[in-house]
């Protein structure tokens, strides 16, 4: 079927996602064309795939970020990304992505375009195809834009078990770089926010970061990108499943200096800000040195580091020694930072 | 950006905690009053109580805006939203401050109020520009740092003819609330005051004067960082083991004795002084608030719609008045942390982030043992 679609100067319109012949040709010049791969071309409703024995994975993550375009991505590489990270952190190796878009009447197409080429890129660069989609249109007003659902499966190498319940007291907390350089991003090309900026998402998928780790050290405790509510949130998370609590010093956590000042003028805590591409690792103390080192070699773990300790707690509090000297709790978010964030 | 870890650095603050130590006399306690919801903050958040002796205590005052707010007045701009169908404007905070009937501006939005959050005046202006079918109103609120950006907005919104465009003025004014604390009939033992910082840019370290003079309270106008609180602090403990009473400004580095003068002058042409306000906690104090000046009666929300002054009653139990006279702590109050929590708030400290209670709540429970056991209590309820 050729392509009548005009990518320059169209908009999404209903019949974009009718089933009829609009839609199949959308499908084919704009998805199948930068998603090509040979399980997507299969063309059926659901793609067919042979797997291997063992234990596997599967995630899914809805993505509405507002802008679409933001300072080191854009919502189809971060749906790609959200995904990859989701199914990574159970130390799996991702295989296949699925793609759902939700669009909006009017959307213009050159956008459209412009964040599946994108999508298409991550997906090649992590790794990861998408191998099964689906495309709606809703009226205008009804959306905002585009959503993306993305959906992935991983399997996960023999002898690996990850899980947020297996933080131990003694347990090493890692980090793997600086935070809240996500959120950051986006809060400065929000309409109403703008402020110039050298900020960038750190946006990016982290499966070969755990793949280095796991092969360094198989019996890592927890991970967990510490996305939406920022590190903050996602400590309290591991300390609930694990029943534990956690102690960690201010001055060992990585912060940009251009992140710190963002957050001071918009008044935020940048342990509550969120992240795209860091993850948390928590391990027996004796192997996060090495881990560390690995960790280190890696682009995107170059600024890890030991951030903190695990230590019984039946109330699961998270205290920190600050860098000014004082102790504080770090505690769980409790009203939405910053709306629509990813 | 400069000027944020000079602020907090270790170092410095162990040297001044060394000095404190030195300085305050252990025969004695030493209250202090810290004014403003900023200076609480900084206390829980750095752990600024951590390093000064147990005889040097915070009392955690009146100086956050939305704290201050009765919830009338929330009330009232609730209907503005959701009888008057005007699209109302406000800085994200008051979003979520309990109203009477479970109601809160963020329940309204979520029934279809016209309710935005806007990051400063200008926002309101341009939402009112780009919308002139509708009637918008900028929910105004803020001691005097505020103040100024709306009479800003109302002249600009008169030089541009723009009909559309009203202010629902809640503006409070810092030395009434000084002096209601310092002439309650049953006043709270307070030895000095850590001065307003923000406010203190745009009125002026003087307009304190009176207070120290009258009422022998030593005043030290005080910056927002952990070290400006610390060094404010020893500079209270000084004067009063002097047994002086003036005001001091360690904040000059934005802070001088007249204060703005361009500001203050924007705020005299578009408002005037109410003959009463109510203050939450504080309850009725006159001409402790402002309003526009009838030459500005066109861009006045309480004139154009007609708003009923609503007597709201607060949440049985709660003790944010007495909080925030200084008279009880967070602790004291037997709602904190069982039904009343940063998720459900029930009282306004608990709401903004400035609020004693949140702080309190947030970020230093652990402190008196007092988070755990009612975490456990709340398990067995």
């Amino acid at each position: 079927m050729r392509s009548f679609i005009d990518f320059k100067n169209g908009k999404v319109d209903l019949s974009h996602g009718s089933g009829g012949r609009a839609m199949a040709q959308l499908i084919e010049a704009l998805f199948v064309k930068h998603f090509d791969n040979e399980l997507l071309r299969q063309g059926n409703d659901q793609a067919l795939f042979g797997v291997e024995a063992g234990r596997m994975v599967m995630s899914t993550d809805s993505h509405v970020v507002s802008p679409l375009f933001f300072p080191g991505g854009d919502i189809g590489s971060l749906s790609v990304h959200g995904t990859v990270n989701d199914v990574a952190m159970s130390g799996a190796r991702p295989l296949y992505l699925s793609a759902g878009f939700i669009l909006e009447e009017g959307f213009p197409l050159a956008d459209l375009e412009r964040i599946v080429i994108s999508m298409a890129a991550a997906s090649r660069e992590a790794g990861t195809p998408v191998i099964t989609g689906d495309t709606k249109v809703v009226e205008r007003g009804k959306g905002d834009g585009v959503f993306i659902n993305t959906c992935g499966v991983g399997r996960v190498p023999a002898g690996v078990t990850i899980s947020g319940n297996r933080a131990r007291p003694g347990d090493a907390i890692i980090l793997s770089g600086s935070i809240g350089d996500h959120g950051v991003a986006i809060m400065s090309s929000r309409e109403n926010l703008q402020f110039a900026t050298t900020i960038v998402s750190d946006s990016a998928a982290l499966h070969t970061l755990v793949a280095d780790m796991v092969d360094a050290a198989a019996d890592i405790h927890c991970l967990r990108d510490p996305t939406r509510g920022g590190l903050a949130t996602c400590l309290n998370e591991l300390a609930k499943q694990s029943g534990v609590g956690m102690m960690i010093d201010e001055q060992k956590i990585p912060i940009k200096a251009e992140v710190k000042a963002a957050c001071e003028i918009l008044g935020l805590d940048p342990l509550y800000v969120a992240n795209e591409g860091k993850l948390v690792c928590i391990c027996a103390a004796e192997e996060a040195d090495a881990l560390i080192e690995v960790m280190r070699r890696h682009p995107l773990g170059r600024d890890a580091a030991i951030i903190g300790e695990v230590i019984a707690d039946d109330d699961g509090f998270i205290q920190m020694t600050t860098a000014f000297g004082g102790q504080r709790i770090v505690d769980w978010l409790a009203a939405e930072q910053l709306p629509r964030i990813c | 950006m400069k000027y944020i870890d000079e602020f907090r650095q270790q170092t410095l603050a162990r040297q001044l905690a060394g000095a404190i130590r030195k300085e305050a006399d252990s025969s004695r306690t030493y209250r202090l009053m810290e004014f403003c919801g900023g200076h609480t903050h900084a206390i829980f958040r750095y752990g600024v109580q951590d390093l000064l002796p147990d005889n040097v205590e915070f009392v955690h005052g009146p100086g956050c805006p939305v704290c201050v707010l009765p919830t009338g007045r929330i009330e009232n701009a609730i209907e503005l939203a959701e009888r008057h169908g005007v699209i109302l404007c406000t800085y994200a905070d008051l979003l979520r401050v309990p109203a009477g009937l479970g109601k809160s501006l963020l329940k309204a939005k979520a029934a279809g109020g016209d309710i935005r959050m806007v990051y400063s005046t200008q926002d309101a202006l341009q939402i009112a520009r780009a919308n002139p079918e509708r009637e918008v109103v900028f929910f105004a609120i803020g001691f005097e740092t505020t103040t100024p950006p709306t009479a800003v907005a109302i002249l600009q919104a008169q030089a541009e003819q723009l009909q559309n465009f009203s202010v629902f003025c809640n503006h409070v004014l810092t030395p009434s609330a000084m002096q209601a604390i310092l002439d309650a009939p049953e006043p709270v033992a307070i030895d000095g005051f850590l001065g307003p910082s923000h406010v203190s840019t745009v009125i002026g370290s003087q307009a304190y004067e009176p207070f120290a003079e009258h009422y022998l309270k030593p005043i030290v106008i005080a910056g927002f960082e952990p070290l400006d609180v610390m060094q404010s602090s020893l500079m209270l403990i000084r004067q009063l083991n002097e047994q002086r009473h003036v005001v001091e400004n360690e904040y000059t580095r934005a802070v001088t004795r007249e204060g703005n003068v361009k500001a203050q002058r924007l705020m005299q042409t578009v408002f005037e002084r109410r003959d009463t306000f109510e203050w939450r906690g504080l309850g009725l104090i006159p001409h402790s608030a402002l309003k526009l000046k009838p030459d500005y009666a066109a861009f006045d929300a309480e004139v154009r719609f007609q708003l009923p002054t609503i007597k709201a009653s607060d949440v049985k139990g709660c003790e944010c008045p007495a909080i925030l006279r200084g008279a009880k702590r967070p602790v004291d109050c037997k709602l904190l942390g069982t039904v009343c929590t940063p998720e459900n708030p029930m009282g306004s400290c608990m709401v903004s982030s400035e609020g004693a209670c949140a702080a309190y709540w947030s970020y230093g429970r652990l402190r008196d043992g007092r988070g755990k056991q009612q975490k456990a209590q709340a398990g067995k309820a």
